[in-house]
């Protein structure tokens, strides 16, 4: 079931300020967040996340395909690389 | 014979069931659609008035997403997914359960047939 619209979109709010910050001094460096609960606002557009996956901080480059999604869909936190003996794939 | 919205010929049928022969019209959309046209649900089609035929294309075509473009658009839907790199793209990519529904056992609708794995025997 989808989010009441009343509500509005959840975004943590550190990272809604961290966010606004970037955009007001010119979008430089990514910024490194746990959110991954986050919803991806339109105001989010051009700045780079660093999306935690449990190990390590994946960049995602937001474009405005990405809004309504959340941040988390796009830091997979499993690594499946194929079963043993399974000859159709190498693995790393 | 009724052609409405391109293939589809419904047949000798009531018409709230021949409608759903149509890919995107189940019986609610059906039974609203007949509604809209005024023609009871329980005419069988080949009873009905070429005016009512027509009308009730008329209200497909105009109202509704059937056939080749609702599948044209859920395709795009699933290819959005795909290239975005979301989650649910990547599990579409592998033939996988979107939803996060257990793969350990069943899973086979999108999976397809179980496949033999060597050495797997008690």
């Amino acid at each position: 079931m989808s989010r009441s619209v009343w509500k509005g979109p959840f975004v943590d709010g550190y990272l809604l300020k961290k966010a606004e910050a970037a955009r007001s001094t010119g979008r430089k460096d990514i910024i490194r967040t746990w959110s991954r609960r986050s919803t991806i606002l339109p105001q989010f557009v051009g700045l780079t996340f660093g999306v935690y996956n449990g190990r390590k901080f994946l960049p995602v480059l937001i474009n405005e395909n990405m809004v309504g999604h959340k941040l988390g869909e796009f830091s997979p936190t499993r690594t499946f690389l194929g079963h043993s003996g399974d000859k159709r794939v190498k693995r790393a | 014979m009724a052609r409405i919205s391109g293939v589809n010929i419904p047949t000798n049928k009531q018409v709230g069931i021949s409608l759903t022969y149509i890919f995107g019209i189940g019986r609610t959309k059906a039974l609203e659609i007949l509604e809209k046209a005024e023609v009871p649900a329980n005419r069988r089609v080949m009873e009905m008035s070429d005016a009512d035929v027509a009308k009730v294309r008329e209200i497909i075509d105009r109202d509704y997403l059937v056939e080749g473009d609702l599948r044209r658009e859920t395709a795009m839907n699933i290819k959005r997914l795909m290239d975005l790199g979301v989650y649910r793209g990547l599990r579409h990519r592998r033939g996988l359960p979107v939803r996060g529904q257990r793969t350990h056992t069943n899973a086979r609708t999108r999976k397809g047939p179980a496949r033999a794995i060597a050495g797997k025997k008690k």
